[in-house]
Parts: structure tokens; sequence; C-alpha cells
């Protein structure tokens, strides 16, 4: 049984399953043709906001988004 | 000292001949959908109500591993958007695990694969529907279902070519230029997912 040998390369340089997973999926997704690129891209796009809390208060939430603010 | 030894070994083999100490998830029945113990005290205490309907009476119960092998596999094969196939069954599909491309018929021996960027085909008949998939996992159970489960999947006429080029020659330029190990290694992941496409498409 391989315990430290055979793991894969984006395992030993660091890298997640999860990472690798998304990675590749994201290579497909921009390889595709029109309009499926197009669907893809809009099904993926992710819009959400994170804050902080320290001392039973919230810091300044942080805005991830694909959608460039209007 | 030896005679203990020997006391040991006679008292585990005999212990392993008539009973396993913990059986196969394969081996387990198909889990009843309604506890019988839970109703029968129920009703003897509230014999004017119904029992309450638990999680497990609303799930379709595993289906049981037959005795014979089955001519036909179901497959499932989902994202995380959609579900491709849902309980389909098929003569056989081929997954393109990290060990290489591997055909799944009924009867399988139940197996966990990693699977890397490449072909699922799907054999029906004499139809093959092919799907591209960018990476997952295909579990095969005993009873010959086999899910798999894949981020990214596209039939294989939606790949754009010209695009496939590009990236191949982009990420084997960045490999070149890559100075850290996780630059590296996402280069290296460029170069597979591509040429994976690639041959997806002439192949």
């Amino acid at each position: 049984m391989a315990s430290n040998g055979a793991v894969p390369f984006w395992r030993a340089a660091g890298m997640t399953y999860i990472t690798y997973s998304n990675i590749c999926a994201n290579l497909v997704r921009n390889c595709l043709k029109e309009p499926y690129k197009t669907e893809a891209l809009t099904r993926e796009k992710v819009h959400f906001s994170i804050s902080k809390w320290t001392e039973g208060k919230p810091e300044k939430p942080t805005i991830r988004s694909d959608s460039p603010e209007e | 000292m030896f005679r203990r030894a020997s006391r040991l070994l006679a008292r585990t083999t005999t212990a392993s001949t008539w009973r396993r100490s913990r059986a196969f998830s394969t081996d387990v029945p198909a889990t009843p959908a309604q506890d019988p113990n839970f109703i029968d005290s129920w009703k003897k205490v509230i014999p004017n109500l119904d029992p309450p309907k638990t999680p497990a009476s609303f799930m379709t119960p595993r289906p049981v591993t037959p005795s014979s092998i089955p001519s036909k596999i179901t497959v499932n094969f989902v994202l995380p958007y959609a579900s491709e196939l849902s309980s389909k069954e098929v003569d056989m599909v081929i997954v393109p695990a990290t060990t290489g491309q591997m055909g799944v018929l009924p009867g399988h021996v139940p197996t966990i694969a990693e699977l890397k960027p490449g072909i699922l085909s799907v054999h029906e008949g004499n139809d093959v529907t092919k799907y591209f998939l960018s990476s997952g996992f295909a579990l095969i159970h005993a009873n010959s279902v086999a899910d798999i489960i894949a981020v990214e999947a596209v039939p294989v006429d939606r790949i754009d070519p010209g695009l496939v080029q590009k990236g191949l020659a982009e990420f084997t330029q960045k490999l070149g230029s890559a100075i850290t190990d996780l630059e590296k290694a996402e280069a290296q992941i460029g170069i597979d997912v591509h040429s994976a496409m690639n041959s997806a498409i002439t192949g």
C-alpha cells in the first residue's frame, strides 16, 4: 500500500482534490462552443458577501462577485 | 509461549469460519421502510393516530443484491446542476478511471474509481452516448448500480477544437515558465485536460 509515494502531482504541490476538480471543470467550460459556453459561465456565476465577526460584532463585509458592480 | 500463540491462532480461525465480526456493506439486506418495533409500540400506546412517517419511509429502498447476475446495469449519472441519467438500464458503461478506461458490465465487482478527464460512453443495445467528463468518481455497487458523479460533463460535439488547441499551447508555454510547484501543477493540469479534450474530439 503506497502511503507517501504515488500521490498525484497536484496533491504533492499542495492542492486539494476540490481545487483540482474545480480547475478541470473551469478549463472544460472555457473550451465549449457558443451558446453552451455562455450558458455554462452564467450558471457558474457567484455573488456573495462575507463578513468576519470579532468580539460579537461584524466587521465590514467584503463582496465577492463575478458580475461587475454597477 | 508458543502454546499460547497456537491457541490464539486457533481462536481467530474458528471465529472467522462461522461468523464475520463485521459484515460487508454489500451483504446488508435492504433496510425496511418502516421499523416494525416502533409501529407496534406506537399502536399499543396511541391506537387512534397513525404512526408518524420517518425519513426512511420516504426514500426508495436500496435495490437488493440479486443472487444471479442481472442482465443490465442501472446507471445514475449526476452533475452538481443536473441529473443526466437517473436509474437508466444499460448494457455497459466505459468510465475514464485514473488507471485507464474501465468497462463496467452487470455483475461487476464493487469498485470506487477516481476519474480523470476523459470520455464516458454509455452502451445501450447498438446506441453509444459519449460524454466528456472533467473529473469525478464512479461508484459501482454489488447490486449492479453504477453511480457516476462529475463536476462538468458535455457531449463531445459541444467542445470547440480551436479553443482546445489554443488552451493546449497556452498551458504548454505556462509549464515552461512556471517557477513554484503550484504553478507547475496548474500548468500540468491544463495540459492534461486539454490533451484529453483533444483526443476526445479527434479519437
